[in-house]
């Protein structure tokens, strides 16, 4: 069963990564994914984003579940943030553990683009007053292909 | 059939709040997209174009040409930007 959480809270990316590699039996291999707020324009006062609750757990265990199964992995750990966040915070992690590297590699990124474009998640973006909705992109889209 | 229609991100500001209770004979959700442009001006601005927007009947992405029997909650967003 892959460890989902969706929270407001800050978390801490070691501390994790550290927790999920103690428990994992028989695994050769643990790759890990920080997404951090990044501010291009250097003007971000904020990122806030927005979920579904309910959707948002049920979508990303069904493609956690998945990677599990077409990697066979020994676990996988999904932490993704919602609410506000400023420049250099951290939204989400994802973890993959598996007994060779190549399976890790692939199931964490499998992990990165599905949860891009599949989970309910919505980011705007506030500066000085303004906000804006970040619009999906093509290409992120298009990454689904390649699985 | 009464129906939970949740709106989120652009979609829930431009229609100006996050849920509506309905009742509705609507067969697809594009029926019932129908139906909500009918109600007011800022959704029939808010359904505009279909194809900048997403549903999920009961928590599960679907189709604008799924059939709504036996759903419960439908929900409109647009794209979504996870990661």
């Amino acid at each position: 069963m892959p460890d989902i959480r969706v929270q407001e809270a800050v978390f801490a990316p070691g501390k994790e990564l550290d927790a999920f590699t103690d428990v994992q039996s028989g695994a050769g291999a643990v790759v890990s994914f920080t997404g951090v707020v990044r501010d291009d324009g250097g003007n971000l006062d904020e990122m806030m984003i927005e979920h579904y609750p309910g959707m948002t757990e049920k979508a990303l265990a069904k493609i956690a579940e998945e990677a599990e199964t077409r990697w066979s992995l020994a676990g996988a750990l999904v932490i993704h943030r919602y609410g506000l966040m400023r420049p250099g915070d951290q939204i989400m992690m994802v973890a993959t553990a598996a007994r060779h590297r190549v399976h890790a590699f692939e199931a964490a990124e499998f992990l990165m683009d599905y949860l891009k474009s599949r989970a309910p998640f919505w980011k705007q973006e506030r500066r000085g007053g303004d906000t804006t909705w970040v619009a999906a992109k093509d290409e992120d889209e298009d990454a689904l292909t390649r699985w | 059939m009464k129906l939970d229609v949740l709106y989120f991100a652009w979609l829930r500001e431009r229609i100006g709040h996050p849920k509506d209770r309905i009742e509705t004979d609507a067969e697809t959700v594009a029926d019932l997209v129908e139906e909500l442009r009918g109600r007011e001006e800022r959704y029939a601005v808010a359904f505009a174009d279909i194809s900048a927007l997403r549903v999920a009947l009961d928590q599960d992405l679907s189709d604008f040409d799924a059939r709504l029997d036996g759903v419960r909650e439908v929900a409109f967003f647009p794209p979504m930007t996870g990661g």
